[in-house]
C-alpha cells in the first residue's frame, strides 16, 4: 500500500514537472506554428501568403555570398568538407541564369545576362510536388504558404527530394555537426538537425514567429523585398505590379511564391 | 514443414553457410552506414537515389514476375505449370523480402520507418507503395505455404486460398504499376514524367522474372530429385519472348516520343544515357551493353529451336536477366536524376560499401529464397516418391 502510495506521487511529481516543462516547449514550438496568444503578445508577422521579389538587377556574388551566409549562419547550416562537396546541404545558393531559369533560355543574350549570378532557395510552392511526395507528412504546407519541415518526422526517403523541380532540398548524409565550428550550432536559438533527414529553406518562419523579417532580406540591401502576396497594399505587391517578373518552372504549375525582377 | 529446410546435404549446409557469411561482412558495412549515415554512398544532392532504389526498382519486377506462372494456371487452367506455381509463389516472397531491406537501406533514419504507416498520408506514393509490397508478402506466404501444406497431405486446399490466389494476380500487377508511380508522377524529371513507364516496368518484370526463375528450376532439377517439366519451361521462354519484345517496344516509343518532339528536358538524359554528356559518360558502356543484350536476347528468342533448346535456355536468360537490370535499374534511377533540376550533370558512382551492403540484401533474399525452395522441393520429392 505504501508502496503503491510513494509510485503515485512520483508520477504525480514526473506528471507535474512535465507539465512545466511543456509550457516551456510551448515558446519554442511557436516558433514554427504560432498560437493565437503567440500572435497578440510577440509581435509575430502573420500573412496569408508569404513571398518574396528578388531583384536580379541588384544581385552579385558579393550580396549574394552576404545573404547565403546570414542565412546558414542563422540556421546552423554546415560547411562540410570538400570531400563531401556532392553532398552539400544547401538553403539559398547561387546558379548561374541558365541553370536557375532552365525553361528560358534566350539567345543572343549578353555575357551579363547569361552568367548572371541568380540567388535560388525554395520556393514556397503553391502546390508543392515534395509535400505531396511525402510519406509521413513531415513536410507541410502551413497556413501562410511557408513549406516546413519537421526534422523528428522525416525518415529519410529522400522522396521529397526526387520530387522537387528545383533541386532545393538537401540531405544530412552525415551529421551535420561535422560541418560546424566544433560541432556548436552558430545560433543556439535554432535547432541542429540529426543525419538522416532532409532540409530545406523554411522562409525564416522562426524569425517571422517573432516579427523579424527573414535573415537574407535582412541583409539584401533591397535585391530582395519580403512580403504578404494576398495583401494588395503590400510592399510586394506594389513591386509585383511595376516590374516585370517570371517564376522558375512555372509551366510545372507548382506556383512559386518566388518571383524575379529580371 | 519447416523442419523440411533441417535437413540436407553437405552442399546445401556449405551454401547456407556460405551465405550468411557474405550477410555477417554486409552487416558491418551496413553498421558503419548506421554510424556515419547515408554519406559512405555515392549518392549525392543531385542524385539522391542510387544502387539501393535501383535493385528495389528492379527486384519488384522479380517478384510481380512470378505471376506469370500462377495467372496462365489459374486463369486458364494451363496445366504444366501447375507444378511450380509454388517456386513462382516463393520467389516472390523472397524478392519482396529483398525490396523491404533495400527500402530500409535506405532510408535516412530506418527507426522512423513506422511513421509511413502512423502518419499515413494517401497522397504520398510511397504509402501505397508499402501497402502493396507488404500486402503482396502477406499473400505470397499464405497462399505459398497453404497450397504446400495441401499437397503434403494429398488433400485439395481451403476454398479460402482460391479467392487470395485471385487477389493476389491483379495484386502483382499492383505493385509494379504503384512503384512506376514513385517516379511516373513527378514534375520535372524528364526521364521518368512519361505514362508509359507503369507498362514498360511490367514488361520488363516479366521477362526478368520468369528468365530467373527459369534458372532457379535449372538448379533445383540439379540438386534435387524434383523436375519443373521442360514444357513449363519452355511456355515460360515464350512468356520471355513476348515480354521482352514488349519491353524494348515500350522503349523505342519513348525514344520516339523524346526526339520526335525534341524537348530539351526530355532529351538531356536518354542522351547522358547513351553518349553521355562531354566527358561524363560513366553509364554509356553499361547502356548499350543493356542493348545490345536486350536485342540479341530478341534475336534468339524469336526462333523457336533456340529458344525452346535446353542447351541455349540458360545463357538466353542470363542475357534477359542483366539486361533488363541495367536498364531498370541503374539507368533507370540514376538516369533519371542525370542532369539535375538545373540541367548540371552530377554523376554517380556506388562506393565499394555500398556494393557490399547490396550484396548482403541478395544474400539475405537467397538464404530465404534456399529456405523455401528447400521445402517446397522436399515436399514434392516426397508427394512423388
Amino acid at each position: 500500500m505504501k508502496d503503491s502510495r510513494r509510485s503515485f506521487l512520483k508520477i504525480a511529481g514526473v506528471s507535474a514537472l512535465g507539465l512545466t516543462a511543456a509550457s516551456n516547449a510551448h515558446a519554442i514550438g511557436e516558433y514554427f506554428i504560432p498560437s493565437e496568444k503567440a500572435i497578440k503578445d510577440q509581435k509575430v508577422s502573420t500573412a496569408d501568403r508569404w513571398g518574396m521579389v528578388i531583384d536580379t538587377r541588384k544581385l552579385n556574388h558579393e550580396t549574394n555570398k552576404k545573404m547565403m551566409e546570414a542565412c546558414h549562419v542563422t540556421h546552423n547550416v554546415p560547411t562540410l568538407p570538400e570531400k563531401y562537396k556532392k553532398q552539400e546541404i544547401k538553403w539559398v545558393w547561387e546558379e548561374e541564369y541558365s541553370n536557375a531559369f532552365t525553361e528560358i533560355h534566350n539567345e543572343f543574350q549578353s555575357e551579363e545576362a547569361e552568367h548572371a549570378p541568380i540567388l535560388t532557395l525554395c520556393n514556397q510552392c503553391e502546390n508543392p510536388p515534395c509535400v505531396q511526395a511525402c510519406p509521413t507528412k513531415a513536410t507541410f504546407k502551413r497556413a501562410d504558404g511557408i513549406v516546413l519541415m519537421d526534422f523528428h518526422r522525416c525518415i529519410g526517403c529522400r522522396f521529397c527530394m526526387a520530387a522537387c523541380p528545383y533541386g532545393s532540398r538537401s540531405f544530412n548524409f552525415q551529421d551535420p555537426r561535422n560541418g560546424l565550428e566544433d560541432g556548436k550550432p552558430t545560433n543556439p536559438q535554432f535547432p541542429t538537425r540529426t543525419k538522416g533527414v532532409v532540409e530545406k529553406c523554411n522562409f525564416c518562419a522562426e524569425r517571422l514567429a517573432v516579427g523579424k523579417i527573414p535573415a537574407c532580406v535582412e541583409v539584401s540591401e533591397g535585391a530582395l523585398v519580403f512580403g504578404d502576396l494576398s495583401d494588395e497594399n503590400s510592399e510586394i505587391r506594389k513591386v509585383l505590379k511595376e516590374n516585370y517578373t517570371i517564376r522558375r518552372k512555372a509551366s510545372l504549375g507548382t506556383g512559386p511564391s518566388v518571383f524575379y525582377i529580371v | 514443414m519447416l523442419e523440411k529446410a533441417l535437413s540436407g546435404s553437405r552442399n546445401y549446409w556449405l551454401w547456407l553457410a556460405g551465405l550468411m557469411a557474405v550477410i555477417a561482412v554486409a552487416f558491418m558495412g551496413y553498421l558503419q552506414q548506421w554510424e556515419f549515415g547515408l554519406g559512405i554512398t555515392g549518392m549525392s544532392r543531385d542524385v539522391s537515389w542510387g544502387f539501393y532504389i535501383a535493385q528495389f526498382t528492379f527486384l519488384v519486377g522479380v517478384a510481380a514476375g512470378g505471376v506469370m506462372l500462377v495467372l496462365p494456371y489459374y486463369l486458364h487452367d494451363y496445366k504444366a505449370f501447375g507444378r511450380i506455381t509454388i517456386l513462382g509463389e516463393f520467389l516472390a516472397v523472397a524478392s519482396v523480402v529483398m525490396c523491404l531491406l533495400f527500402i530500409l537501406a535506405d532510408l535516412g533514419q530506418p527507426t522512423r520507418a513506422m511513421n509511413v504507416i502512423f502518419n499515413a498520408t494517401p497522397h504520398s506514393m510511397l504509402f501505397w507503395d508499402a501497402l502493396v509490397l507488404n500486402g503482396y508478402l502477406i499473400l505470397n506466404i499464405v497462399i505459398g505455404w497453404k497450397l504446400l501444406e495441401a499437397e503434403r497431405n494429398a488433400v485439395p486446399a481451403p476454398k479460402w486460398v482460391k479467392t487470395l490466389i485471385y487477389i493476389s494476380i491483379p495484386w502483382a500487377f499492383g505493385i509494379h504499376t504503384v512503384t512506376a508511380f514513385l517516379y511516373s508522377g513527378l514534375p520535372g524529371r524528364g526521364y521518368w514524367l512519361t505514362a508509359v513507364l507503369a507498362p514498360r516496368f511490367l514488361a520488363s518484370a516479366f521477362a526478368a522474372g520468369p528468365s530467373f526463375l527459369i534458372l532457379l528450376c535449372f538448379i533445383v532439377r540439379k540438386v534435387t530429385k524434383f523436375d519443373p517439366g521442360i514444357k513449363a519451361m519452355q511456355t515460360l521462354m515464350k512468356i520471355i519472348t513476348y515480354a521482352l519484345i514488349a519491353n524494348v517496344f515500350f522503349f523505342l516509343c519513348e525514344v520516339f516520343t523524346v526526339f520526335y518532339s525534341k524537348i530539351p528536358s526530355h532529351m538531356a538524359h536518354l542522351n547522358y544515357l547513351f553518349f553521355g554528356h562531354g566527358d561524363k559518360a560513366a553509364l554509356v558502356p553499361f547502356m548499350w551493353t543493356s542493348m545490345f543484350l536486350m536485342f540479341s536476347a530478341i534475336g534468339f528468342l524469336v526462333v523457336p529451336k533456340i529458344r525452346n533448346n535446353e542447351k541455349y535456355m540458360p545463357f538466353l536468360c542470363i542475357m534477359v536477366f542483366i539486361g533488363t537490370w541495367i536498364d531498370k535499374g541503374m539507368g533507370m534511377i540514376a538516369g533519371g536524376f542525370v542532369p539535375n533540376a538545373m540541367h548540371s550533370y552530377t554523376e554517380y558512382t556506388p562506393t565499394p560499401l555500398e556494393i557490399l551492403i547490396t550484396v548482403g540484401v541478395y544474400a539475405t533474399g537467397f538464404l530465404v529464397l534456399t529456405i523455401l525452395f528447400k521445402i517446397a522441393t522436399k515436399v514434392k520429392e516426397e508427394v512423388n516418391a
